[in-house]
This record gives structure tokens, C-alpha cells and sequence, in this order.
């Protein structure tokens, strides 16, 4: 019987997650959640001291996750996660700082400050949930979105070229690159924890379904049609070069580990740069914390 | 509290205001800056970036300054006194983030080093023309401080009071400056830590679990959580209740928004800063503020030796704008000249709080130089006949 108690206690990801903010506001076979679900099992199976760890958010769907999650977590505008989590990071390096949003917010309005901190390498990580389009202002086509597609601003198709993120994301300058789908839940989970493990700026993206915008306008089912096609279509080619892995309407989905690679951090170069300069002037301080 | 020793190069010395400006932000313990080059304000981060990292502390060069406006609110939620400069084309891409601050009531300074607008329009000279930007250009209902310095003293001077003041009520604080008084050099005379009151940031002493991290204390201002210390806090732009947590209701919206706009409106005698002369007996009121009020003073003389009754009211708190003083004072006179780098904007508010008591007259031009000392004589023969 005690044992039946331990079972139907807890879910151990609910220790991660504001419970009284339940339920989320997420549609049915949407992949954010499932993906917030892999992060709560990798800070787990990673060990990760979750009280320094910090969430930044920006604004769409995605950008929901840090209302969610038990943690010091920041809701900031739209585009602008990664700016904010920078200051974050360099005020109190001792704070793991997640970006956790959704490919408009960092590659359309955010995207120059994306790349920005990928070239400066900050030690940011950044979990960007790709569901193809403009999910929470109602199915537009973002940077991301396929030829052929119809959205709500392409109501008879896209013919905007669109981004290759692992691409843009290691020609910038991150040291650690992956793909996954909502459908891999272990092997994002993993590579979540891989993350974790890198010092400089690191990316994964994970591909969503929008049931209720991309898939439905786009007659490809639902969550779970979804996933079938997740699961027919992907192909694990960890170290793919990442110009081959960009993203077609119903072509192959490239997963995998695509980089990982050793460069100084921002503030390792910051450190190194004024100490050579300065010599004993000067005064490393661990934080630029107030009384 | 007083001014930790390492920021604070006591001393005097010879400085233009840029240079003063960024020794204020250190005096005040300001050690995290996020810049983006612009012109006449960029002097400020290129100090701070000499000088910071033998203080201890960071300044980043960011990509735009949509960037840095967020950086510094980054750092603030990190722990650090933070800032940020620019100039108007740059200000006005950092207007959602001061809405940013002001929904978070995140503590953080931003100087506004004032050129020639709209768009690129003279990036090498002055003009007091984003007086209203500052205080309506970011969407909603909000308050804000705005402080004028006239000299490099006060750019030292003010920049410590700014900082003071957005750890004192939680908001975004402004130091508008202009093209002159940035690159005017004159003695500023830094005191000793000692002698430096510096506002500490309002830490709660309430554990986590129990802490609500929107509940204002009297004076309607919340105290802060630190990050990292397992608070769990969240923060959003998003209106809010007491907790941090969305809450998009009416309900809500009117009693959170009020609450930040009363914040500023009930506390305002206690910010609002501003320098008198010879009101009494005064039959106009020259106001100005910035490096107007330097020009002003001559016309003032002027005036004076004359024979006119004039007395001079400069405003060192633009926002909040002192409307009660005003009013007083409108009661008493029978002119106002409202001298600014403008085609008039605080000239509107001076109007406003004056309510038809007292004649105002308007001088100004749309920026690229200081006001002549005898036009604004001009405006106050006419008035004074």
C-alpha cells in the first residue's frame, strides 16, 4: 500500500513547475510543454543546483515557460531574452542562465541580439522551441517558416526564404549546436544536459507542433499526426554539417548533436584581456553586486 | 549609507559633464553599464569603460540600444547598480524598455545626453527637445523622475541623486542632459565617500516562501528579492498581482497600474528638486532648467539692472514637474517667460499649472544652439510693460 502512495505521489517534474499556475495555457499536442517536461528531467538527471539557476523568457508561447517553472524567472519583451539574460549572466556569473523561447522571438526580433551573443559567446543557453510560425498572434509566417506553407499573412502560401538556425547559430560563434523534435523527448533531454555541461553559448532547437495554427491550415493532422511525421521523417546524423540540415515543409528532419566545440567565453576573454592590460589595477570581482 | 571609497575619486578636478555624469554613476555604486555608441553621450561609457574594471565591475558594448536598455535591467535583477546612456535617436529605441522598467519596477538610470531632433538631426549639438519623450514615449500609463542638470557639477551631483532615487521607489530614473552641458568643462568637486549618501537597494529580510514580491510597503514601493537565493521569483511585463504572476484582468490592471503612477504622484514633495530667487515681490518668473537656466541668468541680470522685479525658478526635477509651486507662485505674479531648447514643451505644463493666473510667454528655438541672452530679456521687457 505504501508503496501505491510513493507511486501516485509525485511526479518529479512538478517540483520545477509553479503548480498553482496549472493549467498552462498551451493547446492540446502543442510540444512546449513536452519540452519543458525534458529540461525538468535533465535538471534532475543532471544534478543542477536549480537555486542558482534562472529562466528568461520573451514574448509568444514559448515565452510562457518562465511563468511556469519554480524558478527566479524573467518574462522580458519581445525579442529581448537574450539581452536581458546577458546582463544577467555578466552581473552574476555564479547564475546558470537559461533562454527558454520560441524561434520568432530569437530569430525575427531577437535576431540580432542572437547572434550577437553567440559571436561575444556569452555563457547563455538557449532552449528555442520551433513550432514554424507565429503561434500566439495567430499562425503568421516567421523567419523560420517553409516554402509552401500557409499562414495567416501567406494565406496562399510562404515564398519567403527561411533560416537554417544550427547554420546561422555556429556561423555566429555558439559552441554547442542540436536539433531535436518534441518527439525525442529522451534524446533532448540528454542533449539538455550536454548543454548544461558547456561554458559559452550554446543552442538547441526543438521542433514543435502548432495543431492548432501550422498543422491544421496546413491539413497535416494533429499533435499526434504530428508526431508520427516527427518519428517517419527524422533521421539521427549527429556531426551533420550544418548547412545540410535546413528545413522543408515535408522533407527529412536532420537531429542529432551538430556542434560541439571548446572557445573562451565573454567573460573569460573580458578577465584575460583587462588583466593583461592592467596588471594588479585590476580588481576581478566575482559579482557586480550592490549592498 | 555612504558611497563605497572605490568608486568615488575625491578630488577636484576639471571635467566636462559627460565625464562627471559617469563619476556620479560611480560614486553612486553604479558597476554594470551596457552602451551603444551615439553622439554627444558616448564620453560617459567610454569613462566608465576606463574606469570600471579597476573599481570592479563590467561595462558590455551592445548591438543597439534596444539591447543595452535591457542588459542594465538584466543586471539590476543580477544584483548590480546599472545604466545606461544615449542620445535621441537612441532614446527613442529604448522606450519599450522603460516601460519594461517601470511595469518591473526595476531600479536603473538611464542618461539622456539631449541633441538636435527629430530623427539624425544634429548629433553634434543641442537642443532640450525629448523633455516630453521621457516623460509620455513608452505606451501605457506610467510616472517617471527626470532630473536637469545645468553644469558638470550637477551632472556628478544628479547622476548620485538619480541612482538614489530609482533604488528609493523602483523606477526608471532620467538625467537629461544636453549637447552643452555634456561637453562643457568646468571644476567639479567630488567629496569624500563619506560625504556621498548613497541609497541602498531595497532588500527584503523576509525569507522565501513567505515573500510576495509585489506587495508595496507603505510608501507604495515593494521591497526586492535576490536573484539566486531561492526566492522563485517571477517577473514579467505582463500585468501582475502581488505575487508576480499574470493577471490580465481590469481589476487588476487599474490596481496595479495606479499604484505604480501613485507611487511617483504621492511621494512627489519628496522628490521634487528645483532652485528659487527672488520670487517674492517678482513681477515675472523666468523658468528654465538645463543649460538654459545658465543663459536665463544673464537675461535675468539684465533685466534686473533694469530695474525689473524678476525672479527665476529653475526646474531640477522636470518630472515629477512641480504643479503645486507653480500654481503658488502663478498666483503671485504677473508673468511667466519659459525659456528651453524647444519649440515648447515644459512651456505646456508650466500653462497647465498656471491656469490662466498669470501671463506665459514662450521663448525658443528647435535646438543647434543656446538661446541669446536678449531674446529671453526681450520676452521678459514685454511681459514686465
Amino acid at each position: 500500500m505504501s508503496d501505491l502512495t510513493e507511486l501516485t505521489a509525485h511526479n518529479p517534474v512538478e517540483q520545477f513547475l509553479r503548480m498553482d499556475r496549472i493549467p498552462h495555457i498551451w493547446c492540446p499536442g502543442c510540444g512546449i510543454g513536452t519540452s519543458v517536461n525534458s529540461f525538468a528531467h535533465a535538471l534532475i538527471d543532471a544534478k543542477i543546483d536549480t537555486k542558482n539557476l534562472a529562466i528568461v523568457s520573451g514574448i509568444g508561447c514559448t515565452g510562457r515557460v518562465a511563468g511556469y517553472v519554480n524558478q527566479d524567472s524573467f518574462h522580458t519583451t519581445h525579442g529581448r531574452a537574450i539581452p536581458f539574460a546577458t546582463g544577467l549572466k555578466l552581473a552574476n556569473p555564479k547564475l546558470n542562465v537559461v533562454v527558454y523561447s520560441g524561434d520568432g522571438d530569437l530569430f525575427a526580433i531577437g535576431g540580432n541580439h542572437l547572434i550577437h551573443a553567440a559571436r561575444r559567446n556569452v555563457d547563455i543557453k538557449v532552449v528555442c522551441i520551433n513550432n514554424l510560425i507565429y503561434a500566439m498572434t495567430g499562425g503568421q509566417t516567421a523567419p523560420t517558416t517553409p516554402g509552401d506553407v500557409v499562414t495567416s499573412t501567406n494565406p496562399y502560401g510562404t515564398y519567403d526564404p527561411s533560416f537554417n538556425l544550427p547554420y546561422l547559430v555556429e556561423a555566429a560563434g555558439a559552441v554547442y549546436v542540436a536539433r531535436w523534435t518534441a518527439f525525442h523527448v529522451r534524446q533532448l533531454a540528454r542533449s539538455m544536459q550536454e548543454m548544461f555541461a558547456k561554458k559559452g553559448f550554446s543552442f538547441i532547437e526543438v521542433l514543435s507542433p502548432c495543431p492548432t495554427l501550422y498543422q491544421r491550415r496546413n491539413k497535416m493532422g494533429d499533435g499526434l499526426d504530428t508526431m508520427k511525421f516527427y518519428k517517419e521523417v527524422s533521421k539521427v546524423r549527429n556531426g551533420a554539417l550544418t548547412k545540410d540540415v535546413a528545413l522543408t515543409k515535408s522533407g527529412e528532419i536532420t537531429v542529432g548533436k551538430f556542434v560541439d566545440r571548446e572557445r573562451s567565453d565573454y567573460r573569460d576573454l573580458m578577465h584575460d584581456q583587462l588583466f593583461e592590460s592592467l596588471g594588479d589595477d585590476y580588481v576581478e570581482t566575482e559579482a557586480c553586486s550592490c549592498q | 549609507m555612504h558611497a563605497e571609497a572605490a568608486g568615488v575619486m575625491t578630488g577636484t578636478h576639471f571635467l566636462d559633464g559627460d565625464h562627471a555624469c559617469c563619476e556620479g554613476a560611480l560614486a553612486a555604486g553604479a558597476r554594470f553599464s551596457a552602451g551603444y555608441p551615439i553622439t554627444p553621450s558616448t564620453e560617459v561609457v567610454e569613462r566608465f569603460a576606463s574606469r570600471v574594471p579597476t573599481v570592479g565591475g563590467t561595462f558590455i558594448q551592445m548591438e543597439d540600444e534596444l539591447a543595452a536598455s535591457i542588459a542594465i535591467q538584466g543586471a539590476v535583477w543580477g544584483g548590480a547598480k546599472a545604466f545606461t546612456v544615449t542620445s535621441g535617436p537612441g532614446f527613442s529605441l529604448m522606450m519599450e524598455h522603460i516601460g519594461l522598467a517601470v511595469m518591473t519596477e526595476t531600479p536603473c538610470v538611464f542618461v539622456d545626453v539631449q541633441r538636435g531632433g527629430p530623427s539624425t538631426g544634429l548629433p553634434t549639438l543641442p537642443a532640450q527637445a525629448d523633455m516630453m519623450q521621457v516623460r509620455w514615449g513608452s505606451h501605457g500609463d506610467y510616472e517617471v523622475i527626470a532630473l536637469c542638470p545645468n553644469s558638470p557639477q550637477e551632472c556628478f551631483d544628479l547622476t548620485v541623486t538619480a541612482f538614489n532615487y530609482a533604488e528609493q521607489y523602483r523606477c526608471p530614473v532620467f538625467v537629461m542632459m544636453d549637447e552643452v552641458v555634456g561637453h562643457m568643462t568646468e571644476k567639479v568637486v567630488i567629496p569624500a565617500p563619506e560625504q556621498i549618501e548613497v541609497t541602498p537597494r531595497r532588500y527584503t529580510t523576509i525569507p522565501p516562501g513567505e515573500f510576495l514580491a509585489f506587495h508595496p510597503g507603505e510608501d507604495l514601493v515593494p521591497d526586492m528579492p535576490r536573484t539566486g537565493e531561492g526566492y522563485n521569483v517571477h517577473v514579467t511585463g505582463l500585468t501582475h498581482d502581488e505575487r508576480g504572476y499574470p493577471d490580465m484582468t481590469p481589476a487588476m490592471q487599474d490596481k496595479l497600474v495606479r499604484r505604480l503612477v501613485d507611487k511617483i504622484k504621492k511621494n512627489a514633495d519628496k522628490i521634487i528638486l528645483y532652485e528659487e530667487d527672488q520670487i517674492d515681490g517678482a513681477d515675472v518668473v523666468v523658468l528654465s532648467y538645463g543649460i538654459t537656466s545658465r543663459v536665463a541668468q544673464r537675461a535675468i541680470d539684465m533685466a534686473r539692472k533694469k530695474g525689473l522685479k524678476v525672479g527665476k525658478f529653475r526646474l531640477i526635477t522636470a518630472w515629477p514637474f512641480p504643479e503645486k509651486k507653480i500654481a503658488e507662485i502663478a498666483g503671485k505674479v504677473k508673468a511667466f517667460v519659459v525659456a528651453e531648447l524647444n519649440l515648447g514643451q515644459m512651456v505646456r505644463e508650466v500653462e497647465r499649472a498656471v491656469a490662466g493666473k498669470a501671463t506665459v510667454r514662450f521663448v525658443g528655438h528647435a535646438g543647434g544652439s543656446v538661446h541669446r541672452p536678449e531674446d529671453i530679456l526681450q520676452a521678459i521687457l514685454e511681459v514686465a510693460r
